[in-house]
């Protein structure tokens, strides 16, 4: 009895090998970089379950491809993400999602461009991240491209002629958005009539919002991450002040500041490739699942990262990546393979070149009762 | 030799044993590639840390002043160290990563001491917690100075610009404001701990020399250590300025490892996380700075594991080493561990080793 039970264990076992190389299943294994925990959370968050939402997908599909998502944290420090790069290595990534933020992806990508890693960032959108590195490419635009995307669109809508801009000079982020819209809102003939500047520490806009208000800017322009930006437009608010709110992508995740009045945030519009509310059958589909898994809306940086494990398996596929193979081996493959793909995703259609950044229309939504609207 | 001499010689000793012995262990494993990558990447950042440390030990721990701006001068090194690689490479075309990363730690150092004297001057003339304030605020400014400073090179030569970006086309950028530094990384591990191991010789020796002697009775006792004719403000001065120097040299080490350092790496948040080395090593311990900086350095990637609890699990283990190294139970239980150890080096056997611990 007990020789014919070891008998069949050992039919199925080699059944199942069978079947196993018969479909020849390919594990991919991608590492998220992002900060997880820390003042830039949010981001890495939803970059991270964004990427999750998309390998759930690919996984139970049970196509060729089969993903391993790595998760490592880097707090949105220059000095942590090599630890978290490293890390995710030493687990055996061959390719890296990441890393969101701008400064951290730039010093990993210059490892990475060392060791021969291919890095592909949902977010990190300086362009010092794909500056003098084939190996990382952007699904997001890069700043510059969304300072005169914005400038582009306040002058093809004519929303104002007089704007305020207000950045925050000890970010890279802010300063690149910045310089292009001065540049291309000069070409375009909208003025610039007042300028102000603030830094990281800053937690009182009186003085910024003051001024745009004494100038008689119809917009004010916000190259910013959310969180300053909320207290401008509380300031404002107290200031009595309504001009038409004009931000970036870092602009995404002001309805979710913990404690904001999302009141506020009315009729402010800002450059998005992806809005939650889209009719899209893909978006409501993504948003469905994403709600259904992590009880929140998605916010553009997840819709990001979920085209990102996309893209990584598009171009995998071209490359023709395998799972043994190393990660130095792998990205030579994919950098030739994102050259030659076109993925259709949630932020759009989008190619690449060889210089790494990514190529797709823009497009501008307004929060209406506390959700973003496309406007046409 | 007296007993204390040879105590102290055998304390010394066994430092510069770890160091030494640990270099060639970590050598030993890159080249038969056991180690991790986590770890390799940790490694001149960790000599970077430890040297921070000892240096931040020898202020607080020696002479008894309080510096919260340390990472102030970590950045100014970490700063100079860029410009000064940088320009080597335009100027003379210096390809000798060795020799350039030499002359930036030793510049960075200098420029560092240089900031030190100028802070030390005023303020050790003062009683009380003026050094606190004025190197609190010192780390601050440092940072949000180099916030607006714009250096690059073109032709061989120097271009820089202070508040706004000024810079001549075709300029290659070494130091871009807010945007931190941009250099290739040239800092090695056998540089760190040379560097290590040049810290450690001087902080010991300035410690056990009559300098030193002097240095820590104007900590035990300010009043008295003036009436026997010591200048408290040129020993503290001497401490002071030493440690700005070696934090000096760490930045340019630290800076140098990195494509790239923002001036928010130095903040005041970083000053502290070198003060946590030093009190958890232990006030005027000089090895226990290395170990605690070393330890405190690696484990929060250890606890990569824990996720999003990993901070929680740091603050954790902190607390629980503070307790026990201070437990008097555990720390009788920790010597007679060692205290044959201890017995080999004694010539009269018949004193009781560890015995006044008890």
């Amino acid at each position: 009895m007990k020789k014919l039970i070891a008998l069949l264990f050992a039919l199925t076992l080699v059944l199942t090998a069978c079947a196993a190389s018969a479909e020849d299943v390919i594990t991919l294994k991608i590492a998220h970089i992002g900060p997880t925990t820390g003042a830039a959370a949010l981001y890495g968050l939803a970059t991270l379950h964004g990427a999750e939402v998309a390998v759930d997908e690919i996984n139970a599909a049970g196509g060729k491809y089969q993903i391993e998502l790595i998760n490592e944290d880097d707090e949105h420090n220059v000095e942590k993400v090599i630890n978290a790069y490293n890390a995710a290595l030493d687990a055996g990534a061959q390719m890296i999602l990441g890393t969101t933020t701008s400064k951290p992806c730039e010093a990993a990508g210059a490892q990475g461009n060392a060791d021969r890693v291919f890095f592909l960032t949902p977010s990190a959108s300086s362009t010092a991240v794909i500056e003098d590195k084939d190996n990382v490419f952007q699904v997001c635009f890069t700043d510059p491209n969304q300072g005169s995307a914005s400038a582009q669109y306040i002058a093809g809508h004519q929303l104002g002629t007089k704007i305020a801009v207000i950045y925050n000079n000890a970010d890279v982020y802010s300063i690149g958005i910045r310089d292009t819209f001065v540049e291309e809102a000069a070409t375009l003939g909208l003025e610039i009539v007042s300028e102000e500047t603030f830094t990281d520490e800053t937690t009182d806009f009186t003085v910024q919002v003051g001024k745009a208000q004494e100038a008689g800017a119809e917009i004010v322009f916000l190259p910013m991450y959310y969180t300053p930006a909320s207290l401008i437009l509380k300031t404002a608010a107290d200031k009595n002040y309504k001009p038409i709110f004009f931000g970036v992508d870092g602009m995404d995740g002001i309805l979710s500041v913990e404690g904001f009045d999302t009141s506020l945030a009315e009729g402010v519009m800002l450059l998005t490739p992806f809005v939650a509310t889209s009719e899209d059958e893909k978006v409501k589909s993504f948003v469905a699942k994403y709600q259904e898994k992590y009880n929140e809306t998605p916010i553009q940086f997840a819709a990001d990262a979920y085209d990102g494990v996309y893209i990584l398996v598009a171009a995998a596929e071209k490359a023709g990546i395998t799972s043994d193979m190393a990660y130095d081996e792998v990205c030579d493959l994919m950098i030739e393979a994102m050259l030659n793909i076109e993925v259709e995703g949630l932020t759009g259609s989008m190619t690449w070149d060889e210089s790494g950044a990514v190529t797709k229309t823009p497009m501008a939504a307004t929060i209406v009762n506390g959700v973003y609207v496309f406007e046409d | 030799m007296t007993k204390a001499k040879r105590k102290r010689l055998i304390y010394n000793l066994i430092t510069f044993a770890l160091v030494i012995g640990a270099y060639f262990i970590i050598q030993n494993m890159i080249a038969e590639k056991t180690i991790s990558r986590l770890l390799k990447g940790l490694l001149v950042p960790i000599c970077a840390w430890i040297v921070m440390a000892v240096s931040l030990n020898l202020v607080i721990g020696f002479s008894g002043e309080l510096s919260l701006g340390h990472a102030g001068f970590m950045c100014i090194g970490a700063y100079t160290g860029t410009i000064v690689s940088g320009w080597l490479l335009a100027a003379y075309d210096m390809q000798d990563t060795t020799l350039r990363l030499v002359l930036a730690i030793v510049s960075g150092g200098i420029v560092a001491g240089v900031f030190g004297a100028l802070i030390g001057i005023p303020v050790l003339r003062l009683r009380g917690d003026y050094l606190a304030i004025v190197t609190l605020a010192f780390g601050e400014i440092i940072r949000n100075l180099v916030k607006w400073l714009y250096v690059g090179t073109k032709d061989g030569e120097l271009c820089f610009s202070f508040l706004n970006k000024d810079m001549p086309k075709g300029v290659k950028m070494l130091v871009d404001g807010a945007q931190g530094t941009k250099e290739k990384i040239i800092s090695t591990f056998p540089a760190g701990v040379i560097l290590v191991l040049v810290t450690l010789l001087i902080v010991l020796n300035l410690v056990n020399s009559r300098a030193g002697r002097a240095i820590q009775a104007t900590r035990d006792n300010r009043i008295a250590a003036e009436s026997m004719g010591i200048s408290v403000t040129k020993y503290k001065m001497m401490a002071f300025v030493t440690a700005a120097v070696l934090a000096g040299m760490a930045g340019a080490l630290f800076g140098l490892n990195s494509t790239t350092v923002e001036p928010k790496q130095f903040s005041f948040n970083q000053s502290i996380n070198v003060l946590v080395f030093v009190v958890l090593g232990g006030l005027g311990n000089v090895l226990g700075s290395v170990i605690s900086a070393v330890f405190l350095t690696v484990l929060p990637e250890v606890l990569r594991e824990f996720s999003d609890y990993r901070m929680l699990a740091y603050a954790v283990v902190l607390i629980l080493v503070m307790i026990f190294t201070n437990n008097p139970l555990i720390r009788s239980f920790v010597d007679r561990l060692i205290s044959p150890v201890r017995a080999l080096f004694h010539r009269k056997k018949d004193t009781m080793p560890g015995g006044d611990l008890q």
